[in-house]
């Protein structure tokens, strides 16, 4: 690190072609004197390095307004458009979600994303635009082999005209800069010790990893694109083996060896009725009922429900009209792996004439293979079933004299 | 306070070579050979807490969230408390580098630098804290808006989720900022250096910076641009933070006072901080004519200042809770000073409230020493403060059936105390390895940085 540039060291060493002539000044104010003077002068491409912004400067250089507020706010509103369009895409179109009530979409709810995404683009923007504008990285420059040009980040103060203005003329720039009394003056060549081109192995290395980095994206995309019907792999699995025990799984703790808690007998589910045997059980004095119980009140909005509770809990295997045509027993049977007990045909005759209390409790407790429903459908809702099924089972071989004139008329 | 005191530039290098001096004062730090012994010591401390620190989060890693303290019903614990306690360190940074800079503040030149590389690293340590107490950590990136397999978004109605674009925003642009304003620094180094590895390394950081006029010019216009987007920036990451309490319907958080409340108390637990890194860094690195007593005494002011803006805060909370006529609202209050969490309470009412107060006395203001002190003191109250927001009001909600109380862990202190070892780690390499003072902006408010040009002005 040389403190003190020799003031007395030959103006001109170079052999080159002239790039352009320095002047060294001491003090921002001998700067901003000699900056008036080469802009009265007409030159235009000439610059001047300072350690800090000089105050006074742009004017006395005659430096335009540069257009980087006008770029930082587009990408204000760019950033404002994206959060926008970004949550209102997300959240009202591709993956809709209620969440406390509120709407899928409202401006207000979505504000802080505005404005932080608007703060991000700008931000951006000032930075690279600045540096882009600024021509920056901009890695040699002939001037860095001015050795006391390093100076110019520490305390020394500098102008420079190139040789490519148009006014530029070695004698008459010489002359002009002599009289703003620089500290010292100088000329710099052509820079032709810096290769003008990366290395080509810098350059091979680059191409390497730019393909490399390419790798996971199209694995990425080939994964997005093809299906796998393998379960996802869970790199950490302490969901998946839990130390407890699962409803089906044996428990040697319990005496009748399950780890499953049935219910004690006779327990009933809150708001269940209890004081009525024939509601709640389907049978009176020990026999099935023949009759719906009179709590249950027949009309068009029971049928109704039957019909919207038997196409949910009863078709997927006894299928929509009751003939034992689910969509689960069709590829049960597709798959013939023997074990399967189709669901039974509900219009069969046995079952027309069943009592309608044995269909409830065949619901209600299962029957065969057909697990129970009682603690899935309220007494209400199996009652509505029965109504349903009987209703089917009707319309199977009803002769077209059933239907009066309006349904006959509809049905042609 | 408007009172004019010492000029903060008074004790600053003079003489026609004062540049040079203020450039070799702050570059010489970064080019000893060997730094300075209490450098060594601290970088020691800094990573034996640092180990701590990943051996703790290893430990919760592979045990899971368990060995946190964290209960029904305090589930937001200290994991959260640590997280707004580290956030709020940032803002002062933001603070003296972007609104500082808009009003004028020139004696923040001195100070503006590592008080923004305080704000990196506290935002930093921030960060980690979401994602260390999601319970599984490997998918906290299902915070973040990714397309995944599952085709869900993320659901942007939520405070928790603005707080990830808030936290994420603040320290990208916080970056970018600080990136920036050493860009003419990283030339000086760049300059300076006497090795090739130096000259590469400073070089390929200052891109090729070379201090021409017409790029000052925009750099220029880029700083302040980016000053004003931090101004409001900064405001609204503390309020976003707020938001995840005050939105609740908890007592103690659904308070419309908490987003000015929040950013006045961050502002003042940050600047304990910059304060509390201040005073050792002048006195190890020999900075004391750049960061002079003018200027720990101008801190010392602002944190009287926060700090009553804070103490008003805490009373303005009792008096909405009495005048809201919520009976849960009283009691939250009245249990957060007497009841079992009372100690904590007091604790932060003492740190943040009183012991500040020794600043009305100038003489106590110009003892870095003191100042110290009550840096120090006054970051445990802010720990404190959000300690008290946090648990007090969770450990006792409306049914006193599922009351409870919240005693943290070992493993709870052993990662609060590591983030300490990863800040500090990352603040002593920031000094040993970068411009700790801006040099340019120092040199640009210098009294003989002034261009007096001739009188021929257009």
């Amino acid at each position: 690190m040389s403190d003190e540039h020799k003031a007395d060291e030959p103006v001109s060493t170079q052999t080159g072609p002239l790039h352009g002539i320095l002047a060294e000044y001491e003090t921002p104010t001998a700067l901003v004197n000699a900056c008036k003077r080469v802009r009265d002068a007409g030159f235009k491409k000439w610059d001047t390095y300072t350690p800090f912004p000089v105050h006074g400067i742009d004017r006395a250089m005659g430096i335009q307004m540069t257009s980087l507020p006008w770029l930082v706010l587009v990408a204000a509103l760019l950033g404002l458009g994206t959060a926008i369009s970004f949550q209102w895409w997300t959240n009202a179109v591709d993956y809709k979600f209620i969440s406390s009530g509120k709407p899928m979409w409202s401006i207000p709810a979505n504000v802080p994303i505005y404005f932080e995404l608007t703060v991000l683009f700008s931000a951006f923007a000032a930075l690279f635009g600045m540096l882009a504008l600024n021509n920056l990285p901009h890695p040699s420059h002939p001037l860095d082999h001015k050795k006391h040009f390093g100076k110019v980040t520490d305390d020394r103060f500098f102008l420079y005209i190139e040789a490519e203005d148009e006014k530029f003329e070695r004698d008459s720039v010489q002359a002009l800069l002599e009289e703003t009394h620089p500290a010292s003056l100088e000329e710099v060549p052509e820079d032709h010790s810096t290769p003008a081109e990366l290395p080509r192995k810098f350059v091979y290395a680059l191409i390497i990893l730019g393909g490399a980095s390419l790798i996971p994206f199209g694995v990425f995309a080939k994964m997005r694109a093809s299906k796998n019907v393998e379960p996802r792999i869970h790199a950490i699995g302490d969901m998946d083996w839990q130390a407890k025990f699962q409803a089906q799984q044996p428990n040697p703790l319990f005496p009748n060896g399950m780890a499953m808690r049935a219910p004690e007998p006779g327990t009933v589910a809150a708001g269940e009725p209890v004081d009525d045997d024939h509601f709640a059980t389907g049978k009176t004095e020990g026999q099935f009922a023949r009759t719906f119980p009179a709590a249950f009140k027949i009309d068009d909005a029971a049928m109704a429900r039957g019909k919207q509770r038997f196409e949910i809990f009863c078709a997927p295997c006894h299928g929509q009209s009751g003939a034992g045509d689910g969509m689960v027993a069709q590829r049960a049977s597709e798959l013939a792996q023997g074990t399967w007990v189709p669901p039974t045909n509900l219009g069969l005759e046995y079952l027309q004439k069943m009592p309608v209390g044995q269909l409830y409790d065949a619901i209600s407790n299962g029957v065969r293979n057909m697990p129970a429903y009682g603690p899935q459908i309220s007494p209400e809702d199996r009652w509505a079933i029965v109504l349903y099924l009987r209703a089917l089972q009707k319309s199977k071989g009803a002769p077209v004299t059933d239907l009066n004139p309006t349904e006959r008329a509809a049905l042609k | 306070m408007a009172q004019a005191t010492m000029n903060p530039f008074d004790a600053a290098p003079k003489g026609p070579n004062a540049f040079a001096q203020i450039t070799d004062n702050v570059a010489r730090v970064a080019e000893l050979e060997k730094p300075p012994r209490g450098w060594y010591i601290a970088f020691g401390i800094a990573l034996s807490l640092l180990t701590v620190f990943g051996v703790s989060v290893g430990w919760l890693f592979w045990t899971g969230i368990g060995v946190f303290g964290n209960m029904n019903p305090v589930f937001w614990a200290m994991p959260i408390v640590n997280f707004v306690f580290w956030v709020g360190i940032g803002h002062a940074g933001t603070l003296i580098s972007a609104i500082l800079y808009l009003l004028r503040q020139n004696w923040r030149t001195a100070i503006n630098r590592f008080a923004e590389a305080m704000t990196i690293f506290a935002v930093i340590c921030a960060g980690i804290f979401p994602g260390l107490h999601v319970g599984r950590p490997w998918l906290p990136y299902w915070m973040f808006p990714v397309p995944n397999q599952m085709n869900m978004w993320p659901q942007f109605r939520s405070p928790l989720e603005w707080d990830i674009f808030a936290v994420g925003t603040y320290f990208t642009v916080s970056t970018l900022f600080w990136y920036m304003g050493m860009i003419p620094d990283f030339g000086t180094f760049r300059d300076r250096s006497t090795s090739k590895w130096r000259r590469l390394a400073y070089g390929a950081l200052a891109m090729g910076w070379r201090g021409s006029s017409r790029q000052w010019h925009r750099y220029e216009r880029a700083y302040l641009i980016l000053a004003a987007l931090a101004t409001p920036l900064v405001l609204s990451v503390h309020s976003v933070v707020s938001f995840d309490f005050a939105t609740a319907q908890l007592p103690g958080w659904h308070a419309t006072i908490f987003p000015p409340y929040f950013v006045a108390g961050a502002i003042f637990g940050g600047f304990a901080m910059v304060v509390t890194l201040a005073v050792p860094a002048r006195q190890f690195f020999g900075l004391k004519r750049i960061i002079t007593v003018a200027h720990l005494e101008l801190m010392a002011k602002i944190i009287l200042a926060t700090g009553m803006m804070v103490g008003y805060a805490y009373s303005m909370e009792f008096f909405v809770a009495w005048y809201s006529g919520s009976d849960y609202e009283m009691f939250t209050f009245v249990n957060r000073a007497f009841g079992p969490y009372a100690w904590s309470y007091w604790t932060m009412i003492a740190c943040n409230v009183i012991s500040p107060q020794v600043f009305w006395s100038k003489k106590m203001r110009t003892n870095p020493w003191v100042i110290l002190l009550v840096g120090v003191l006054v970051n445990i109250g802010m720990w404190f403060e959000r300690f008290v927001i946090v648990i007090t009001s969770l450990s006792r909600d409306f049914l006193p059936s599922s009351w409870g109380y919240y005693k943290p862990t070992l493993w709870d202190f052993s990662i609060l105390a590591g983030s300490f070892g990863l800040f500090f780690t990352l603040f002593l390499l920031f000094c040993r390895y970068l411009p700790m003072v801006a040099m340019a902006e120092v040199k640009a408010f210098h009294p003989s940085a002034h261009a007096h040009g001739d009188d021929d002005h257009h």
